[in-house]
């Protein structure tokens, strides 16, 4: 990755969203950026337009365990052309887990928002086909939050019969 | 749907009996059909696949809502092999959760081992020898050239020819006797360590790898000489499951599927890691995106591994260590652990707590799997538990394509379309 292009596509955001860039990390290799969840969406959009990340690779919530801020989701972005890869995070919080959708930017964050629906429970405005996408729809938990335990819930799905006759 | 608006099975309107008994067959089979009676055709029906079908390679169940042959719309429904894998890694340690990145792609262990210690030597910033780092591209290549092996045979099998997923099998029988010997396990083999390797190659496993480049790329001319002006394998596959690069980009496809609609990204060129920078290899790429490209692409990329392998050889030094020498970041050698109180001591720590990356420290590793880019995300709490890992697996990404590719298709494709994409559902499902 050429350190010189990265610049120019970090001065361009801090361009772009000015006070609401909100830290720069950049330890290993890649730049993380974390900013106002309020701009996600039109940050999202000048990445795609401006400066080229056109594959969105991952969309990934963690779960920090504050009393405050509680989630964040990452949103990994490629950019082809100038060889970079680009990690923009938001935190979400605990009471009103939503956040808007970036599907209709790159439709491959589809499948990725609904993993994070699945397991943190965080929401996604105006996402298609909000489903869960491993667990059924039955299953009232997000296995990923740090309350939830590892041997998992008793009895919080109904398993099928073990006996072939039994209707 | 309501009930009274579908032809019951309970009144078919011609053939009654007969109506019943393939109706009741195919609910053995796991299908079911329900069809419209507001069109006067019957035309449209909807069609359930899986989760337990075999030419779904695993457990991918899939939903087409059908027009005649043709698929109008289709749903995937994933999550049949979902074992919690992340929630695992947060409560195990580093070298603990190694084993269960076998278990992800199954069918190409050895690469998934690789991904994960280098994310984690790279989140705690080791540096491992050079000997180790030729010893894993060249299984990682091997792991490449197995693992397409079984989607060339399950693809050839799902187009109709049994006999050939026997050879490939053939050939796959020598990797796994090559990993059996350099590693102790044929399917998962669990070589890596953070740091280095469990193990050197022995001068039997060398010998046999040597062996295998040498005699492999006749056999892969011979079954190029089979296919590519096979009339039936070239009409199963020619102009199936086509996607754009513009589409292919947009929903995120991975490895292969997307190189074939003429994308060159691979993690190999992209950000070379290991020693890949040092080797002359191609990027196979195609562009026509159909299932026949996809085909090609790997084709050729079995080729260039066995080029990589020779290379690996040329440039790799004869002797040298296999692991970082220092307790704190990689395990001691066995030697030591037998014979000095030191070593006992820090084979205990590393079994205990093993490494440790900075508090706060979150950072990302990606490797070229055979079936796209593999990553790691890790976030650290100064612990010897990773706070979080995200594990970015290529099937999942292909999968997501799938339901974009199928529709429009016919029906019969399905099948093919499934084993073009050569999804894996440990990965996907994770």
């Amino acid at each position: 990755m050429s350190s010189k292009i990265k610049n120019t596509s970090l001065n361009g955001i801090q361009e772009f969203l000015g006070d609401d860039l909100l830290e720069v990390y950049e330890e290993y290799c890649y730049p993380l950026l974390r900013i106002n969840r309020n701009r996600l969406h039109e940050t999202c959009r000048f990445m795609k337009d401006k400066l080229h990340f056109i594959y969105l690779n991952d969309v990934f919530g963690a779960d920090r365990f504050t009393s405050e801020d509680r989630f964040e989701v990452f949103y990994h972005m490629i950019s082809l052309r100038d060889q970079q890869r680009f990690f923009l995070k938001v935190y979400v919080d605990e009471e009103q887990p939503v956040l808007p959708t970036v599907t209709d930017i790159w439709k491959s964050a589809n499948w990725n928002e609904r993993e994070v629906y699945d397991m943190f429970g965080i929401r996604f405005n105006g996402h298609p086909d909000l489903r869960r996408i491993f667990l059924p729809e039955d299953f009232k938990y997000f296995p990923l939050r740090k309350e939830f335990p590892l041997l998992g819930v008793p009895g919080s799905l109904e398993l099928p019969n073990t006996t072939p006759d039994h209707d | 749907m309501d009930f009274e608006q579908k032809i019951s099975r309970n009144k078919p309107t011609f053939f009654k009996e007969h109506q019943e008994a393939i109706y009741k067959s195919l609910e053995d089979k796991h299908a079911t059909i329900e069809i419209d009676k507001s069109d006067p055709l019957a035309t449209r029906m909807t069609l359930n696949m899986g989760p337990q079908h075999p030419a779904t390679h695993g457990v991918l169940r899939v939903l087409m809502e059908l027009d005649g042959e043709m698929i109008t719309k289709c749903r995937l429904d994933t999550g049949y092999l979902h074992r919690g894998i992340e929630k695992m890694a947060e409560n195990k340690t580093y070298q603990e959760f190694m084993p269960y990145t076998d278990r992800m792609d199954y069918l190409s262990p050895y690469s998934n081992n690789v991904a994960f210690c280098m994310a984690v030597e790279r989140i705690t910033h080791i540096t491992i020898p050079e000997r180790a780092s030729y010893i894993r591209m060249i299984c990682c290549e091997l792991a490449r050239i197995s693992s397409h092996l079984l989607w060339l045979g399950t693809l050839v099998m799902d187009a109709g020819a049994i006999s050939y997923f026997i050879w490939t099998f053939r050939e796959r029988e020598k990797i796994y006797d090559i990993f059996d010997e350099v590693a102790g396990h044929r399917f998962t083999v669990s070589h890596s360590r953070i740091g280095g390797l469990t193990s050197d190659l022995t001068p039997t496993s060398i010998e046999k790898i040597r062996k295998f480049v040498r005699k492999f790329p006749d056999e892969l001319k011979g079954w190029h000489k089979l296919l590519d002006r096979n009339r039936i394998f070239v009409e199963r596959n020619e102009g199936i499951g086509t996607i754009g690069h513009e589409d292919a980009i947009d929903t995120g496809l991975a490895g292969p599927s997307l190189r074939a609609t003429g994308i060159a990204y691979d993690i190999r060129k992209f950000e070379p890691y290991l020693h890949y920078d040092q080797i002359d290899f191609e990027v196979p790429t195609r562009t026509e995106g159909d299932n026949l490209a996809r085909y090609y692409c790997r084709m050729e990329e079995m080729a260039e591994s066995i080029r990589i392998i020779e290379q690996c050889f040329r440039k790799m030094p004869q002797k040298g260590p296999i692991r970082v020498d220092d307790a704190k970041k990689s395990y001691p050698s066995k030697d030591e652990v037998y014979y000095s109180m030191e070593g006992l001591i820090h084979d205990f720590m590393m079994t205990d707590t093993g490494v440790c990356p900075p508090a706060g420290a979150e950072s990302y590793h990606a490797i070229e799997a055979p079936k796209g880019e593999l990553g790691f995300y890790i976030q650290s709490d100064g612990t010897g538990h990773p706070w979080r890992l995200k594990i970015k697996s290529p099937s999942f990404s292909n999968l997501q394509g799938l339901e974009t590719i199928l529709d429009g298709e016919m029906i019969a494709d399905t099948v093919v379309i499934i084993g073009g994409m050569d999804p894996v559902m440990g990965d996907s499902d994770k």
